[in-house]
């Protein structure tokens, strides 16, 4: 299914469903559509300019271009979803901003990674420190292994709060509760007192988010924050997230490789393949109006429920080496648009709105007319 | 947890009976008796002797009466040495061993943490590879040739420390190295490590996108997880230095326990082995259990009270 068809069977659902309703968000709970979306501000203001990140880890089979020139700014209260197969170097972002990158084996250039017009990329491990749990937190895909599991919940709690903000224990086992008690913790009062093994999956998760949030942060990077829960859990979590944003205004990055969880709660989307974004765009360009054929290919791999018939389009092929990444366009060779050009040459970025640029050579004036005259009807 | 105590209490003594039992039969599997002397003794004055320590008693009446002194805890006096008792042995031999063992454990302990730790921090980096390099060849030399060789050179030739006895801090120094070098090589290797592995967690990912300053992170984070697989070596470490301060014993000519132990084999000294070999496993059964407490305090997740179905 090309994207046209996609946006005119979306738009049609929308038809049915009324006009507040979002007809991507279908996963509704209890058989209903899900609630229209709390009206949040996005402001204008820059929180995070990444300007042409590179990461490379030595190993000993040679050098891994894992992020190969990311590019993307995000908003004061906006959910940016970087989308993409495994491998294809989102975690590695997130890790880089965060400082999360072990030098060496790994090696991190830019032109700048701008946090509120600090750049981090120059800051020491120790003028790092005061920003990380500070001002960006980071939430981890898997609860079981990301806390301590000799520590009690409480101590893992307050030790951020205590360090950077200077608490007294009475102040900040006044915030720990305050912050069990946003995440929907029972008893959050006796519940300090216990270790990670006492909680369950998803308990376990809502605390992994409290603590990201304790010293309120004006960024999150949550990096696949459900992948590892079931279901019912998963969506639990996610209207966690929408309701602390509602409240806190914070700004999140969310990292993941679930359509389903990104059309629930972002706003915007940046797709990864072999290391670069090749695509981004507000959440109705990407999900009715995708431009590259791998956004076409992800979003017709994608399971659902109100389309009868047909099958599951996996894309063939796997994505490339990034030991040796092609100089063209990574994705040439599972693309069924490929022409000459896209194998020697990377293609330029073209902007279709203001949000939504695309780097495909299809977007080419010349390519443009080849599909006017039908070259690519299949 | 008291019910726990409670429970190993009573598991604790039937080992010790266990022990006890094997090694009265084992002692009297063993060929020769106390009374054999090289000179011949008159028929008479040995039977005397044999009635007086009850040896030509049947085996089971023997048993019997044996059992009888370990739970009055008063084994009678030594065979060989008539003079003393058996428990004057112990009172003597045990506080001296008991300094050996106890600060040779500290220093093995602490020094192998210390030392591993700082290997997997520097991981391959001049500091591991001399930590490990010092572990290798710590494990390798048996103590007995580290004594000697320590010996040789601290004492003899650069005349730093004595060579033997048990008086001063300067006298331990020489007995403590040459024990607590194995141990120590051990611990510290373990627990890099583990200290590598734990490093690699989640949770530690986690503590450093706290923005946790790297002290912490270690101490806090990291050691008690690590220590883990120490703790769990440490009863058979245990075994170890106590057996090794035998023979560290008869090298510095250390008053211990040990001396009244191994002589009392060779010369079938049937009281004092009874009463050296029990107060020995008995130490060892209760450090044991210390450290079982110590596993339970250091992982919450091992819950010592369970009701059912606990060790």
């Amino acid at each position: 299914m090309t994207g046209k068809q996609l946006a005119d069977e979306l738009s049609r659902s929308r038809l049915e469903d009324g006009a507040e309703v979002d007809p991507v968000l279908h996963e509704g709970k209890r058989g209903k559509i899900v609630s229209p979306k709390k009206k949040r501000t996005i402001s204008s203001e820059k929180i995070l300019e990444v300007d042409d990140l590179h990461v490379t880890f030595s190993t000993y089979g040679g050098t891994v271009q894992a992020v190969r020139g990311v590019t993307f700014d995000l908003y004061k209260g906006e959910t940016l979803a970087i989308v993409g197969e495994s491998g294809c170097g989102k975690s590695v972002t997130s890790n880089a901003i965060m400082g999360l990158v072990e030098q060496p084996p790994g090696k991190i250039s830019s032109k700048g990674v701008h946090f509120k017009s600090r750049n981090l990329a120059k800051l020491s491990k120790k003028e790092m420190r005061k920003i990380q749990g500070v001002d960006i937190s980071m939430i981890f895909q898997d609860p079981m292994t990301a806390l301590n599991p000799t520590l009690t919940i409480g101590e893992q709690l307050m030790e951020g709060v205590k360090q950077h903000k200077n608490l007294s224990s009475a102040e900040a086992k006044k915030r720990a509760i305050e912050m069990l008690s946003l995440v929907g913790i029972p008893n959050p009062d006796e519940r300090l007192k216990q270790y990670p093994h006492q909680f369950s999956g998803g308990m376990r998760q809502r605390i992994v988010i409290a603590i990201a949030l304790i010293c309120e942060p004006e960024l999150l990077i949550a990096d696949e924050p459900t992948t590892a829960l079931d279901v019912t859990i998963q969506a639990q979590i996610l209207e966690l997230f929408e309701e602390i944003q509602s409240k806190t205004g914070v700004s999140i990055i969310l990292i993941t490789h679930d359509l389903g969880v990104v059309a629930k709660i972002a706003d915007r989307i940046a797709v990864m393949y072999a290391g670069k974004i090749i695509e981004t765009g507000n959440k109705r360009e990407i999900f009715y109006t995708p431009q590259h054929p791998y956004t076409q290919g992800l979003l017709s791999s994608v399971p659902r429920l109100d389309l009868t018939g047909g099958e599951l389009k996996p894309i063939d092929g796997t994505p490339p080496d990034l030991f040796s990444p092609p100089s063209g366009c990574p994705f040439a060779a599972r693309c069924p648009f490929a022409m000459e050009v896209c194998r020697e040459v990377y293609p330029a970025t073209t902007e279709k709105s203001d949000t939504h640029r695309v780097d495909c050579w299809l977007q080419d004036s010349r390519a443009q007319k080849l599909i006017e005259e039908g070259a690519f009807a299949r | 947890m008291a019910m726990y105590i409670f429970k190993r209490f009573w598991m604790m003594l039937a080992t010790i009976f266990i022990i006890a039992t094997l090694t009265f039969f084992l002692m009297h599997a063993v060929p020769g008796s106390p009374l054999e002397a090289e000179r011949t003794t008159n028929e008479t004055i040995q039977a005397n002797l044999e009635k007086f320590y009850k040896l030509d008693q049947p085996l089971h009446i023997q048993y019997f009466d044996y059992m009888k002194s370990i739970a009055t805890f008063d084994f009678g006096p030594s065979i060989k040495d008539p003079n003393r008792t058996v428990n004057e042995l112990l009172e003597r031999g045990f506080p001296i061993s008991f300094e050996l063992g106890i600060i040779t454990i500290l220093v093995a302990v602490i020094s192998g943490i210390l030392l591993g730790t700082l290997a997997a921090l520097r991981h391959n980096k001049m500091i591991d590879y001399a930590a490990m390099a010092f572990a290798v060849i710590g494990i390798s030399i048996p103590n007995f040739v580290l004594a000697t060789l320590l010996i040789q050179q601290l004492a003899v030739t650069w005349g730093i420390f004595p060579p033997a006895t048990w008086k001063s801090p300067m006298h331990m120094v020489l007995p403590v190295l040459a024990l607590a070098t194995g141990p120590m090589a051990i611990i510290a290797r373990l627990t890099r490590s583990s200290m590598l592995e734990v490093l690699t967690q989640d949770y530690i990912k986690m503590a450093r996108a706290k923005g946790i300053k790297p002290i912490r992170i270690v101490l806090r984070h990291a050691l008690r997880n690590a220590l883990m697989p120490v703790v769990t070596i440490m009863g058979t470490l245990l075994a170890g230095i106590l057996t090794g301060t035998f023979v560290i014993e008869k090298i510095f000519a250390i008053p211990g326990m040990g001396k009244y132990f191994v002589d009392s084999i060779n010369n079938r000294d049937y009281p004092v082995i009874m009463g050296t070999t029990v107060f020995y496993s008995a130490f060892l059964i209760f450090m044991l259990f210390l450290v079982d407490i110590v596993y339970g305090l250091l992982d919450p997740r091992i819950k010592l009270h369970k009701k059912e179905g606990d060790v």
